[in-house]
């Protein structure tokens, strides 16, 4: 258990968290705990009441004279851009003309405590003219409103193998969002500088795009603004984009007072005002064999986007790339549709459209199954990807690197998956009320950034003439472990103790341009980043040994804080000083991008994964079917995380993205009201998972043979977001458990998330279309 | 007037001077203290974040509780013991064991958490509770945690005691010492000038039911205030000024439970925590029930008086306590007034109290002979979620047939109600399943509940029938398994 960073222990080590012991002496210090400027003011955001309203009349000027208030800004108050958005210039900060989502920030109020700016803000005159909202996917496809034009992926000719099938199916699941449920909610802290310039402590984890947006709000360069973030209370997604509003009213409120400003929602605000994951509709049609191998299929996917584009053209590109899972498709067309609505703009949230997308095709699995009266692993199995040609995804990558077949294979053996189906029959045979279901489903997740300019990064590294050694790159640190993986590597490459490794915060003023830290991305990217950075200072202090020792570069070694030259062996920190007198930079910048990577957008065709991650769950839970209580039971899961960099920190990342998984399909519902309102927008209404609903047993095995083909750092592989797309086999046994109440003989018509509510009317559904009593 | 407020932090006692009244424990750490471990994550007492642990003496010894302080008024703490993370470290600067040992199971990811986790499983620590699982399942229902799962936090829990014990802090006698020093033999009462609206504020904390009953009295427009967790969000959530307030926390055996031959008494100020094992020991599923009542951290706070007072139609306590017949007794200065609890909500909002008057008491039946008592809560998260039906059942069953039925459903229409004509369809008959679907069917006479984001009207009317179903078979079939969680437990061998 001893997990101290000490000597000799460096990459593949199992080293807590770096800032664990902050952690839990609440010692870590988050924005809203950075020590306040006395002259700061709290600002607080008026939002709409309306999804859809155009505005007649705002009149302020009650606001601005209540005591206490130093502020009142709006959109004419922008000098430069009104828009915070990622790419497409349609994300206000401010209303302007018309309101697009109830919860839509109107104006922001500054002033000497929140409660004086939020009681402020309630002496607004806000006149509307309200207009009609489309809320649900199906009012925006009555009303053709998209925030793109739909998308087609194709393989093949899939109407005429759908047509030659030996069997067909037809269906149609509906997947509910999810709100990210940070336990940190949107913060910024807006401090003036000199010229005008910003320093913004904010909690996002693309502190380049808020620096970026901050500077188009405030009509800066932008070098004019500088981005700092030392660690979020959780990011999930939700901290991509979405920071860049809190931190543009900050810096706006800061351009108009001069005074210090810091924007925090409270946790309503945040889930009203912010995006979420995009709920889905998915429709299909597949043909298949009598072995109930896929043939030809059709699928259609529908997302609501919300009123913004944000990022849900990559969002819902990432579905269409994941609804092969880890299966050949055959003959396929995929198309997608991107609804725009009066509700709150979707965003990124850990799978970015790949859960959706997957879960549409694991259904797929459960019908034919379902159809054919087999096991549905067996169903999975024969549709695995394989050998040429059935290595060939509807975007035309190959897929070179599968290992879902051995991990399968290996974690059915392990889970005892066949003698639990046979033991789990014969429990609901016995069982009238209370059902068991079972389900293993696989998990394969593309990795890169599918925009690929988005694949690059860069890190900056000292090291001070006592050795010790600064360390800087463009990831953001949300919990995920990045910062000790980086600074593992490095040690590693110095061959140096941990402790001599200093973490950074990540500023925009030390690396410039970095991408979002997300898509899973940020070891392999900024940990090659970091590691050409030590190479190139590595090979400068050996380049100089050679030099001032006379010893051939290949007898250079380190090791164990030491340097062997030849047959002499000196500190790392001795020869740094040396290398330091005889004028030696020690300061490098590191840049990596991700080689090989190409994708055309127009035909949806390309290599837009440098390489995938794989893993395998087996969930088995239980159902009463009186009320549609439920509980999981047992979870083991088996995932390859490539060469691990840290087993501890990605142990962490399966067993929570599983969890958080699991809440997405279970328990979290996003319920609007037909105005648009969200009404769950609190824990008090909106369920995460607690602490007894994890599963009761939970075996979690990190792939022991498993390694990356691609020279990614050190051989690892992502693991950010692919484990969450486990928890899918949680969903697919509840399907099972249902199922069992008519034999298995129909597919129950179950939706996501599977709230008691959900699955006790899936039971009685069941029941009624097989004819079977409550018994 | 004394303006004073006096608690024990780090082995110091603080005075507090001139605060409004309503400000919360969290922000008056936050801000004023910038003490920044605590952290806010909710504001309501949902996530666990802000959680602390105060000490106070009872009944000669010092008592720890877990409590939410983003909904706990500053002046509650008065005469008390407060710890927050920051005062785990011992004087070497060590972890405490259950600091270390979240470390050592790397419990935690972002660790915004992991304070408020901390000190849920200090409280415990200091209790000396059990580490077995569904303890600790429990221990931690109040504290969310978005990034690890929660599996490495319990594993963690489950070694705390191995650790060598912490040094440091002060000793039993020392706290006991000074928190005696602190108490306050009248009433404590704060007046505070609202610096922006110049409205007076009042806050009175008094010590004798003679004191309260004349405060109530006396300020009839006064908000009563018992545990917070319901009025403490009108502050927090609808952002409510509250004028005069009169705490009862400290009013000395509001919190009386007095056992006679048949009946229980129950003072409205005792808490859930103070309740569960008790009525448990009688009614099972009422200490089932109340276990799943918030959190822990609710439970230490919240009361069973402010339960019924606030008179929500999905508040938990009523369907029991009004199946099991209870009696609620209710005093306006030296007056009291009985009725049977299911008279006192008249429509949604409105209850039968009238102004100066406070809840004093309930008095509940014990179970006799031939009773089937059941209830059972449906939510969409089973731990630490508001119903979306609670129903409780009291059945008297002689020689196979209903000889009694008081049922009584929450979340099925405006206010805690029975179920007059199910009740109608059982007495005197069969205790049968054929009886029993009958008796569900009626259940559509007595109800016509809503949707709303909790769940549909359909939803609430079929497991509602269902849960008298399920009483039906918990009495009278023993084979097949029943309760999911029975098998939870099993499985996990
Ligand atoms: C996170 C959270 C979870 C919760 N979960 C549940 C749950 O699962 N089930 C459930 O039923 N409830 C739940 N509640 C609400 C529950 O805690 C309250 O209803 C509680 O019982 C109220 O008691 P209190 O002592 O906190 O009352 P307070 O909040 O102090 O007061 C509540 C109301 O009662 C009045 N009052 C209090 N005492 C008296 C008295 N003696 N005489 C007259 N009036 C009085 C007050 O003026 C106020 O109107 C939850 C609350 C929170 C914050
Ligand atoms: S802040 Fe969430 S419980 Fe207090
Ligand atoms: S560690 Fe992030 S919420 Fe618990």
């Amino acid at each position: 258990m001893d997990s101290r960073p000490g000597k000799g222990m460096r990459v593949h080590q199992a080293l807590r968290h770096d800032s664990a012991l902050k952690h839990v002496s609440g010692e870590a210090l988050y924005v809203d705990d950075l020590p306040a400027p006395s002259d700061m003011l709290h600002i607080y955001i008026a939002m709409s009441p309306h999804a859809h309203a155009r505005i007649l009349e705002m009149d302020l000027d009650a606001v601005r004279v209540v005591t206490g208030v130093a502020a009142v800004v709006s959109a004419g108050d922008i000098p430069g851009q009104n828009d915070v958005s990622p790419v497409a210039g349609d994300d206000p900060l401010f209303a302007e003309g018309e309101v697009y989502y109830a919860g839509q920030s109107l104006f922001a109020v500054a002033a000497e405590s929140l409660e004086i700016a939020r009681a402020a803000a309630l002496e607004a005159k806000v006149q509307y003219e309200i207009l009609t909202p489309l809320i649900t996917i199906d009012q925006a496809r009555q009303a053709g409103s998209y925030i793109e034009d739909s998308q087609t992926m194709a393989c093949g000719d899939a109407a005429a193998a759908l047509k030659n099938a030996p069997r067909r199916l037809k269906g149609r699941m509906i997947i509910g969002g999810q709100d990210h449920f940070y336990l940190e909610g949107q913060v910024a802290l807006a401090l003036p500088q000199e010229d005008g310039d910003m320093v913004i402590h904010s909690s996002t984890q693309h502190p380049s795009e808020v620096q970026h947006c901050v500077a188009r709000v405030l009509g800066l360069a932008s070098h004019s603004v500088t981005v700092e973030v030392r660690r979020m209370g959780g990011g999930f997604g939700g901290k991509e984009t979405q920071p860049a509003l809190m931190a543009a009213a900050a810096a706006l409120v800061v351009r108009k007072t001069g005074r210090p400003a810091k924007l925090c929602l409270d946790r309503d605000d945040d889930m009203k005002l912010t995006g979420k994951r995009h709920d889905f509709e998915i429709n299909y049609h597949v043909g298949f064999d009598e072995t109930g191998r896929i043939e030809g299929i059709d699928l259609a996917l529908a997302s609501r986007c919300g009123y913004s584009e944000d990022l849900s053209s990559a969002i819902n590109d990432r579905a269409m790339f994941h609804v092969d899972n880890a299966y050949f498709l055959g003959q396929a067309t995929i198309t997608s549709h991107r609804y725009k609505t009066h509700t709150v703009s979707n965003t990124a949230f850990r799978g970015f459209g790949g859960p959706q997308g997957m879960m549409g095709i694991e259904r797929v699995m459960d019908e034919i199954a379902m159809a054919l009266g087999k096991d549905p692993l067996d169903i999975r199995k024969v549709n695995l990807y394989g050998k040429a040609p059935r290595n060939i995804t509807p975007y035309h990558q190959h897929v070179e690197d599968n290992v879902a077949p051995e991990l399968i294979t290996q974690l059915e053996a392990h889970a005892r998956y066949r003698e639990r189906r046979a033991e789990i029959k014969d429990f609901n045979r016995a069982s009238p009320f209370l059902k068991k279901g079972l389900a293993l489903t696989p998990v394969k997740f593309g990795i890169s950034f599918t925009k690929t300019h988005l694949n690059q990064a860069g890190a900056l590294i000292h090291i001070y003439a006592d050795g010790s050694v600064h360390l800087n790159h463009g990831g953001t640190e949300m919990g995920q472990g990045l910062l000790i993986k980086v600074a593992q590597i490095i040690a590693e490459e110095f061959a140096i103790d941990l402790g001599c490794v200093k973490i950074t915060a990540t500023t925009t003023g030390k690396v410039p341009n970095t991408s979002a830290t997300a898509a899973s991305a940020g070891t392999d990217l900024n940990g090659m980043a970091a590691l050409n950075a030590a190479q190139e200072i590595k090979g400068r202090l050996i380049a100089f040994a050679a030099k001032h020792y006379h010893c051939a570069r290949e007898h250079i070694s380190f090791s164990d804080n030491h340097v062997t030259i030849g047959n002499r062996v000196i500190a790392f920190a001795d020869l740094v000083n040396q290398a330091y007198l005889a004028r030696v930079s020690l300061s490098s910048t590191g840049f990596y991008k991700t080689p090989e990577i190409h994708y055309d957008r127009a035909t949806h065709r390309g290599r837009p994964f440098y390489y995938f991650s794989y893993g395998a769950a087996v969930s088995e839970v239980v159902i009463d079917t009186l009320t549609g209580e439920n509980k999981v039971l047992r979870v083991d899961i088996l995932h390859d995380v490539g060469r691990s960099l840290n087993p501890a920190i990605d142990r962490g990342q399966i067993e929570g993205g599983f969890v958080q998984g699991m809440g997405w399909l279970t328990t979290e519902e996003l319920y609007f009201d037909d105005g648009g309102h969200l009404l769950t927008h609190a824990p008090s209404t909106y369920k995460i998972p607690a602490c007894s609903d994890r599963p009761v047993e939970f075996n979690i095995e990190i792939w022991e043979k498993g390694s990356n083909l691609k020279e990614t750092i050190h051989r690892s592989k992502a693991v950010g977001e692919p484990p969450l797309m486990l928890a899918i086999s949680v969903f697919s046994a509840l399907g099972d458990a249902v199922a069992s109440v008519a034999g298995h003989k129909f597919m129950p018509r179950l939706d996501a998330p599977a709230t008691p509510e959900r699955i006790l009317t899936a039971v009685e559904e069941t029941r009624r279309r097989a004819g079977v009593g409550k018994s | 007037m004394s303006d004073v407020i006096r608690f024990i932090l780090d082995g110091q006692i603080q005075a507090v001077h001139n605060v409004d009244p309503e400000l919360t424990l969290l922000n008056f750490l936050r801000t004023h203290w910038r003490r920044t471990g605590t952290k806010e994550g909710c504001a309501e007492g949902d996530c666990g974040a802000c959680t602390i642990v105060i000490g106070e003496m009872r009944r000669g010894a010092v008592h720890y509780r877990a409590i939410n302080a983003c909904i706990l008024f500053l002046p509650m703490l008065d005469g008390k013991e407060l710890m927050t993370v920051e005062s785990l470290r011992g004087r070497d600067g060590w972890l405490h064991p259950v600091q270390q040992a979240l470390v050592d199971h790397h419990a935690s990811q972002c660790g915004f958490c992991t304070p408020g986790i901390v000190m849920s499983l200090y409280a415990h620590y200091l209790n000396r509770g059990p580490v077995d699982v569904a303890t600790l399942n429990d221990v931690l229902a109040g504290n969310l945690c978005r990034c690890t799962g929660y599996r490495p936090i319990v594993a963690a829990a489950q070694v705390m005691y191995d650790y060598p014990s912490p040094s440091g802090g002060l000793g039993d006698t020392e706290t006991q010492t000074l928190l005696a020093s602190i108490q306050r033999t009248s009433m404590l009462a704060l007046v505070h000038e609202c610096t922006r609206s110049g409205v007076m504020k009042k806050f009175f904390a008094p010590r004798t039911l003679d004191e309260l009953s004349e405060a109530i009295g006396a300020h009839d427009d006064a908000v009563i205030l018992a545990g917070g967790t319901d009025v403490g969000l009108w502050v927090t959530k609808q952002h409510r000024m509250l004028k005069t307030v009169i705490s009862v926390g400290d009013v000395k055996d509001f919190d009386l439970w007095v056992d006679t031959d048949s009946t229980i008494e129950i003072g409205a100020g005792m808490r859930y925590g103070q309740a569960m094992a008790r009525l448990g020991s009688y009614y099972p599923d009422m200490g089932a029930l109340i276990r799943r009542i918030g959190s822990v951290q609710i439970r230490n706070s919240g009361t069973i008086g402010g339960n019924i007072a606030n008179g929500s139609p999905i508040g938990d306590m009523m369907p029991v306590l009004i199946a099991s017949g209870a009696i609620l007794v209710l005093r306006k200065r030296n007056k009291t007034r009985e009725m049977p609890l299911e008279d006192y909500f008249i429509s949604y909002g409105k209850q039968d109290r009238q102004p100066g008057e406070f809840v004093e008491k309930i008095i509940l039946p014990k179970p006799c002979a031939h009773q089937v008592f059941w209830a059972h809560k449906i939510s969409k998260r089973f731990d630490q979620d508001i119903s979306a039906v609670c129903g409780a059942f009291n059945f008297t069953i002689e020689k196979g047939h209903v000889k009694a039925a008081r049922i009584c459903y929450g979340g099925m229409a405006a206010t805690p109600k029975r179920a007059r004509a199910c009740e109608d369809s059982l007495m005197g008959k069969l205790w049968s399943y054929a009886v029993v679907q009958d008796a569900m069917r009626a259940l559509e006479k007595d109800y016509q509940p809503l949707s709303d984001m909790r769940a549909s009207e359909s939803y609430r009317m079929t497991v509602a029938k269902n849960l008298l179903y399920k009483c039906f078979l918990a009495d009278t079939k023993n084979e097949e398994p029943l309760d999911i969680l029975e098998l939870a437990v099993e499985s996990h061998g």
